[in-house]
């Protein structure tokens, strides 16, 4: 197994074209929380060419809906949700500058391809971690759609966070 | 006739659905333990460490096991002596559905109570296709209830994660069907759910019921420790044999390879038509919450 590398978001083309699938990872900085009604307001406001709640550029998407924080906490549980079913939105997230999402699970050829075209990558963490991986997270905001609770876009800042170069920017992937 | 409070009930309920949120069942957790120490593959082995310290995390740091803590499923086994003493002066119900007081009313606000006060995710929605608002309250659960002798009242809550439950299926075979081919449908069935349903699984079986019943089956099927086989010695084998095969597919812990794709498959069937085999398998994920109290 390669040495772990560290990634700092937001990510440059050549962070992305430095990894191959199966490529352990850290991640450190600030990732989006987004699931599926987030992906699908992050699409309409790109067709209707309106502002994003934060910039796309070199971005990485977490997708997930963690449970709410105690008392004095910055976040409840905080693992991976399935990434396929973000498949129909991703390819045009990708187009408009997102560089890595973080989930678990496969993808689908349309997804691939836009990661290869766009220079992207699919990074799989540790799905039934939750608890485990929340220890990554050192802070967490509510920056857009606060109407849907759990799914609402978050700005986590986080720290070493584990995963794997799922599906690489050559077309490459760690499922077989 | 036993009248048990409406309160003792929901807050039986309540404190069952924050356990199950936080603490993996013992058995659970020694099949986790047991694989990892079986796997053959180190980066396997790995992952399923980190489940186990991912459970120890929970439990000793209160923060939930996943973050998805499931849609709560009820199983009542309500002894035909119960009746549930209504609470003073409650006149609305938890559910459009439900009449005030009752035994799902009490039930959903034990559950209710479980996932505020426990800070578990809300994860239901009140219209599947329409709206889908979130009730912010993860009710109503899903309940199920059996008329049963006696005058207990069983409750088992499983908090159900959307995950692994999308990739659950039904197949309504032909009679004369071979043991073969429906163990190739069932392997064929996890192998698909693989990577996205977050393995190693515990793979609930039913068959034979019609429909609906089979499908029941198969999640309660899910109730059973993973280490007792079915009492039929045709359908252990069956569990057994099944579970061979699942984990030949080298799929692994969260299919990336390795031995362990699951932990258990359990098996429970029941009589059916002449034209009819139905078979359902219900995919749980390793994250197998389930914890059961009798009043």
């Amino acid at each position: 197994m390669s040495e772990i590398k560290k990634l700092q978001a937001p990510l440059t083309e050549a962070d992305v074209r430095s990894l191959r699938a199966g490529d352990e990872v850290l991640v450190s900085g600030a990732v989006y929380t987004a699931r599926d009604m987030a992906h699908k307001r992050l699409c309409e406001s790109i067709e209707a060419g309106d502002k994003l709640p934060f910039e796309l550029d070199g971005a990485i998407i977490y997708f997930v809906g963690p449970t709410p924080a105690r008392p004095g906490r910055v976040i409840g549980a905080a693992g991976p949700t399935t990434s396929s079913r973000m498949d129909p939105f991703s390819p045009k997230l990708i187009a408009n500058g997102l560089k890595a999402m973080i989930g678990k699970g496969y993808r689908g050829d349309e997804v691939r391809e836009a990661l290869k075209k766009y220079s992207a990558v699919h990074l799989s963490t540790i799905g039934g971690a939750g608890a485990l991986l929340s220890r990554h997270i050192v802070a967490a905001e509510v920056i857009a759609y606060e109407d849907l609770g759990t799914e609402a876009i978050r700005r986590l800042q986080v720290v070493d966070f584990p995963a794997i170069v799922a599906y690489d920017c050559y077309g490459s992937s760690v499922y077989k | 006739m036993r009248y048990i409070e409406f309160e003792k009930i929901a807050e039986t309920v309540e404190s069952l659905c924050v356990s199950a949120g936080y603490e993996l069942p013992c058995d659970v957790l020694a099949a986790l333990e047991e694989a990892a120490q079986k796997e053959s593959d180190p980066a396997a082995a790995k992952i399923l460490n980190q489940l186990i310290e991912n459970a120890r995390i929970a439990k000793d740091e209160r923060i939930p096991l996943c973050q998805d803590t499931g849609l709560a499923v009820v199983f009542v086994q309500r002894g035909s002596e119960v009746a549930v003493k209504p609470a003073s002066g409650r006149k609305q119900a938890t559910s459009n559905f439900r009449k005030a007081g009752d035994l799902f009313d009490a039930i959903n606000t034990g559950v209710a109570a479980g996932f505020q006060k426990g800070y578990l995710r809300k994860s239901v929605v009140a219209d599947p296709l329409n709206k889908r608002k979130n009730t912010r309250s993860n009710t109503p659960a899903i309940i199920h209830q059996q008329i049963v002798a006696g005058d207990q009242l069983k409750l088992t809550v499983m908090t159900k994660g959307g995950g692994c439950e999308n990739k659950s299926r039904f197949w309504m075979f032909r009679p004369t069907a071979e043991r073969d081919k429906i163990i190739d449908w069932i392997v064929d069935v996890v192998r698909t759910a693989g990577a996205d349903a977050c393995p190693p699984f515990v793979v609930g079986v039913g068959i034979g019921g019609d429909f609906e019943m089979s499908c029941l089956l198969s999640k309660m099927a899910l109730c059973r420790k993973l280490d007792q086989r079915n009492s039929d010695k045709f359908y252990a084998e069956l569990e057994t044999d099944l579970l061979s095969r699942i984990n030949a597919l080298g799929l692994g812990p969260q299919g990336l390879g390795g031995d362990t794709t699951a932990l258990a498959v359990l098996v429970e069937t029941a009589a059916c038509h002449i034209a009819s085999l139905p078979v359902a398998v219900n995919i749980e994920c390793h994250s197998h919450r389930h914890k059961t109290a009798v009043i």
